[in-house]
């Protein structure tokens, strides 16, 4: 379980986060939603600790995030994030990219580290491309081998940051599509997506953020239907 | 009027003790790059530790190694410690020299690649639980060093030539070293000298090639 309570965050005279409180249950698929600068990618990494909190609590199974005795290299290790740029290790091939951190930070075997490589690359569809260097693959293709790489450590939650924006429009099913695979498999997700159909059809919940406010949050049929905050009626309305 | 009158035995004589001499020319270049890289990537670390001592130091060592010459380097590890009563053989004097002028050098090149390495490499890295000083090694360290394997390999060049100034500490079993003994035996200054040049210009071209068939071993993406 997540658990974001009243997080305060701002970079210098800016504040981004103004006060969220946001819990997400095992299991749950939430998908946030909101214009640029609303706040929703900082919320992201400040979850895994990349990102420091000016005040508030972030909890993750019940461990302080930004507490000064957790060991963030440990507490990422069940947090897996994909970004917008697909941040491909150039210089190492697809299958040397998804086992450098199980042999590195879970100090696995190569042998035991490939297998699971190999299973997850598979699994996003990628199976036959492990000797190839990120170069060589299309934007949607390194962005599935990042999603592969997070898989790998053996995730309890998985977050992905407009995962989508930095692609051909028509690369953006695959990867939707991989999210989607995750999502049916049961994987707790917090998708922070411009993707409406997905938010609509794959997540549980949808969250609305509004210069650094979660306007709004609901159910996501109940969401699209029928918005309750004139913000989100206006966000809806002009992406319609 | 023109009236000298060459005399190339007398040189091509002494190859034999030259080719010696550059053999220990080569060692030294090759041993002072190799320590010069390890420093230049200590002194790149000292920089991102964020530590204001180290970032000190590495600083220093920097502006010292690149903005005097290195003739200066090489005069103080020989004779400029011994006045506190250190004293460092010229061979040793000669490779101290170097070593501390090439990473100088290296660390600033180290410091324009990892401008050309964006920051979410790190990110991604530290993501994936990574401590600062494994997604160094493992992610940015490798990328950096490709991108600055050219001015690696320019400064290898620069490590061979500036072997010629240990003459100036007592060194005399290098290739320049040699060839100005030769030179106070024979008198055939020309030829000595010519030979010499020649000597250390197929040095630096098989480095070059060496450097050539490295980047095609190491780089495949």
């Amino acid at each position: 379980m997540i658990e974001i309570k009243e997080v305060y965050k701002s970079f210098g005279a800016l504040e981004v986060l103004k006060g969220i409180n946001l819990t997400v249950e095992k299991g749950e698929v939430l998908s946030v939603i909101g214009g640029s600068g609303s706040g929703k990618s900082t919320l992201l990494t400040c979850i895994n600790g990349l990102e420091r909190i000016n005040s508030g609590k972030i909890l993750v199974d019940e461990t302080e995030v930004h507490a000064k005795a957790t060991d963030l290299n440990i507490l990422r290790r069940k947090i897996g994030i994909v970004f917008q740029q697909f941040n491909a290790f150039p210089h190492l091939t697809v299958l040397e990219n998804v086992t450098l951190a199980p042999r590195k930070v879970l100090g696995m075997g190569k042998a035991e580290a490939e297998a699971i490589a190999e299973k997850q690359l598979s699994h996003v569809g990628l199976g036959d491309k492990l000797s190839v260097y990120p170069g060589r693959l299309s934007g949607g293709q390194q962005q599935r081998m990042s999603i592969a790489r997070a898989l790998a450590m053996s995730p309890s939650y998985m977050l992905f940051d407009e995962v989508t924006s930095a692609l051909d429009p028509q690369l953006v099913g695959e990867v939707l599509d991989t999210l989607k695979l995750l999502a049916d498999e049961g994987m707790t997700m917090i998708c922070v997506t411009h993707e409406m159909t997905f938010a609509r059809d794959v997540s549980n919940r949808v969250a609305f953020f509004h210069k650094g406010i979660m306007a709004e949050i609901a159910p996501s049929q109940a969401f699209f239907n029928t918005p309750q905050h004139p913000e989100t009626q206006a966000f809806l309305s002009n992406i319609r | 009027m023109f009236s000298y009158t060459f005399q190339w035995n007398q040189a091509l004589n002494r190859l034999p003790q030259m080719l010696d001499g550059a053999w220990v020319t080569m060692q030294i270049a090759v041993l002072s790059m190799v320590l010069g890289v390890l420093f230049a990537i200590m002194l790149t670390g000292f920089r991102l530790s964020g530590n204001k001592i180290l970032s000190g130091f590495a600083t220093t060592w920097i502006e010292v190694a690149r903005n005097t010459p290195a003739l200066f380097q090489i005069y103080m590890a020989h004779f400029g410690v011994a006045s506190f009563g250190l004293y460092f053989s010229p061979i040793a004097s000669l490779l101290i020299g170097i070593t501390f002028n090439n990473a100088g050098y290296l660390a600033e090149n180290f410091r324009g690649a990892l401008k050309a390495i964006p920051d979410t490499q790190t990110r991604a890295a530290r993501s994936l639980g990574m401590t600062p000083i494994k997604a160094f090694g493992y992610v940015i360290l490798p990328q950096m060093l490709r991108i600055s394997f050219l001015p690696i390999s320019n400064q290898m060049v620069w490590a061979v030539l500036m072997t010629s100034l240990g003459v100036t500490v007592g060194m005399n079993t290098d290739l320049y070293g040699v060839t100005q003994d030769l030179n106070a035996l024979t008198f055939r200054t020309f030829e000595l000298f010519a030979l010499a040049a020649v000597i250390f210009y197929v040095i630096v071209k098989l480095i070059n090639f060496g450097a050539r068939l490295l980047a095609a071993r190491l780089f495949r993406y």
